[in-house]
């Protein structure tokens, strides 16, 4: 017996599986690039997702100020964004976390130049729970024993809360590694210990406040700026048992009283001239500021911007 | 002219070759160095590529995440798609039937990242609302996406196999007496059982190779899965999710490239056997 047509279809679909795997890999590590558009010049900023919202913002406000360039902004992550500096694939890498030695070093072997970093902005990275939960405050401890490897809280009931949506155990959402936003909190709030299996791996600062505004059940962390009112809730977060718990608000990030602030970074491969220069001048400038509060971070401190001017 | 077409021919042959080496390169050297062991990514659970304690590569979540969604998948899959295609090529009047192998075409067209969408949107709250899981990108979410997605290509490559049951079988079935179901049960199944299988094979194979929809449904948490309403994460999607960061030439990055190379194991040891299958029915 003859089956027409069967042997035609398997060659096709062949094709497609096996080359679904590398596929799908090759796109991912190879976007970025420069496009030039007529008559103008084009900055790439590439990087972190907690900064891609106030990074768009920008780049639509300096068009009015600058017609002739364009800014184009696209996120995947901290360290997405400063690999693809070092690959010289963008001109200007957003990063909520500092450059890693490793990547520091790279970037004098590869490239044979310093990346330099410019502090635009501040972030209090929030703990974000479902608007019902009652919940208010939560301590470091409490925290890594949630989210470390070998933690103890698995259940809201071990910390005394009931959910009104129904659900005692705790739903974790995290980010994936290459987001600054993960490295940070392990860093700060797990100290370094590993994360976890089995929290759910949100690619943006968005996802993570969206599923848990879905999710009565879930506590996740993300950028201050991503606060959604009625929908999610913000703890106060305390630095250690017996600590007081401070709400993460422009005021407490900008003094450093809130336990997880961190600064927002725009990093540039060796000194910045032209009109990446300018744009990020024009970032600190107080127009560029007022964008950052806009958006729901903390804009430089007065001390910052005159600082910034004496070095000028 | 002949000499361009027996090119392309060959072509074919040195992309798969091509790729093959390519990956197999940028996996090898951590193997061989032995600072990842092979027996550790297969049987160890613990994916921690950029931990700053002790780094592990352990891949066993992820193969039983890839397994678990595509074999639920399959649950549901295989019946609708086996079902449909003898709908089409048995019962159906010949103008719905037409309109029906259109929309079918059209159903396959969709690319893969609005399947994703649509389970991260519509499925999710649905997935919620009925089951009271407490989240609503699982396991179930990617496994109902991925038998959509699967569902146009087992009818196509079913139907053709039913198609292909000469007439002569249906018309000495029904001279005796069979009823329409009795022929279909009794002698086309049996006749086309082959062509069938490969249909259903070929469907596993797009689900163990999909990325982009199950990287957006199933929630992208490593974890051995214990029911259908757990969050998982697949091989595919990790390597989606990660690659990106890898500084080229790291462990990570090769251990990524690791991942490729058992994908494309398990795809092509499907494939192969869905091909031998129906060599076989051919010689007989």
């Amino acid at each position: 017996m003859r089956i027409p047509g069967t042997r035609t279809v398997i060659e096709p679909s062949f094709w497609r599986s096996a080359l679904a795997a590398g596929m799908a890999a090759m796109i991912c590590a190879g976007c970025g690039g420069q496009s030039a558009p007529e008559g103008g010049t084009t900055l790439q900023i590439k990087g972190s997702d907690t900064m891609v919202n106030v990074a768009q913002a920008w780049a639509e406000a300096y068009h009015q100020v600058r017609p002739g360039v364009r800014v184009e902004v696209s996120g995947g992550g901290s360290g997405v964004g400063i690999a693809a500096l070092l690959r010289g694939t963008v001109d200007i890498a957003a990063s909520s976390r500092d450059l890693k030695p490793e990547e520091a070093e790279q970037a004098r072997r590869y490239t044979g130049r310093e990346v330099r970093s410019f502090v635009v902005g501040h972030d209090a990275l929030a703990v974000y729970v479902h608007a019902s939960n009652p919940l208010e405050e939560i301590a470091f401890e409490q925290l890594a024993d949630m989210f470390a490897e070998g933690g103890r809280i698995e259940r809201w009931s071990q910390l005394g809360v009931t959910i009104p949506g129904g659900g005692d155990k705790i739903i974790r959402v995290s980010r994936q590694s290459s987001s600054g936003t993960y490295e940070f909190f392990r860093e700060h709030v797990l100290g370094r210990r590993d994360f976890r299996l089995g929290s759910r791996d949100m690619n943006g600062s968005k996802e993570v406040v969206e599923l848990v505004a879905a999710t009565p059940a879930a506590i996740g962390y993300s950028g201050m700026g991503y606060h959604e009112p009625g929908r999610v809730k913000m703890l106060r977060v305390s630095p250690g048992a017996g600590r007081p718990a401070v709400a993460p608000t422009m005021e407490t990030a900008m003094s450093g009283e809130y336990p997880i602030a961190r600064s927002l970074l725009l990093l540039t491969l060796g000194e910045p001239e032209g009109e990446i220069r300018a744009f990020l001048d024009w970032v600190r400038s107080p127009t560029g500021q007022t964008i950052v509060r806009e958006c729901g971070y903390v804009p430089l401190t007065p001390d910052e911007r005159a600082a910034l001017t004496a070095g000028r | 002219m002949g000499l361009l077409i027996r090119l392309c021919g060959i072509s074919a042959i040195l992309f798969v070759m091509g790729i093959l080496l390519f990956i197999v390169r940028e996996a090898a050297p951590v193997v061989v160095s032995g600072r990842v062991s092979l027996v550790q990514f297969l049987t160890r659970p613990e994916w921690f590529p950029t931990s700053e304690v002790h780094r592990r590569y352990g891949a066993l979540a992820m193969i039983a995440g890839t397994f678990s969604v595509t074999g639920l998948a399959m649950l549901m899959a295989v019946p609708f798609g086996l079902g449909a295609a003898l709908y089409l090529s048995e019962f159906c009047p010949p103008r719905p039937k037409e309109v029906l192998k259109i929309v079918m075409e059209l159903l396959a067209a969709i690319p893969s990242v609005v399947w994703g969408f649509i389970g991260l949107t519509v499925l999710s709250r649905i997935i919620v609302t009925l089951t009271g899981a407490p989240v609503g990108v699982n396991m179930l979410n990617g496994a109902l996406v991925l038998a959509l997605m699967s569902v146009p290509i087992i009818v196509s490559i079913a139907e053709d196999a039913l198609k292909a049951v000469p007439d002569s079988y249906r018309e000495a079935a029904l001279a005796l007496g069979a009823t329409r179901w009795q022929v279909t049960w009794r002698v086309l199944l049996p006749a086309a059982r082959h062509g069938l299988l490969a249909a259903v094979l070929l469907g596993v194979g797009r689900g163990v190779g999909e990325t982009m929809a199950v990287l957006m449904t199933t929630g992208h948490a490593v974890q051995m899965p214990r029911s259908v309403l757990d969050s998982v994460r697949t091989l595919t999607a990790n390597i989606a999710a990660e690659l990106g960061e890898a500084p080229a030439g790291s462990d990570h990055y090769r251990v990524l490239f690791l991942t490729g190379v058992l994908l494309m194991v398990i795809t092509l040891a499907i494939n192969v056997t869905a091909d031998l299958i129906v060599r076989g029915v051919k010689r007989s």
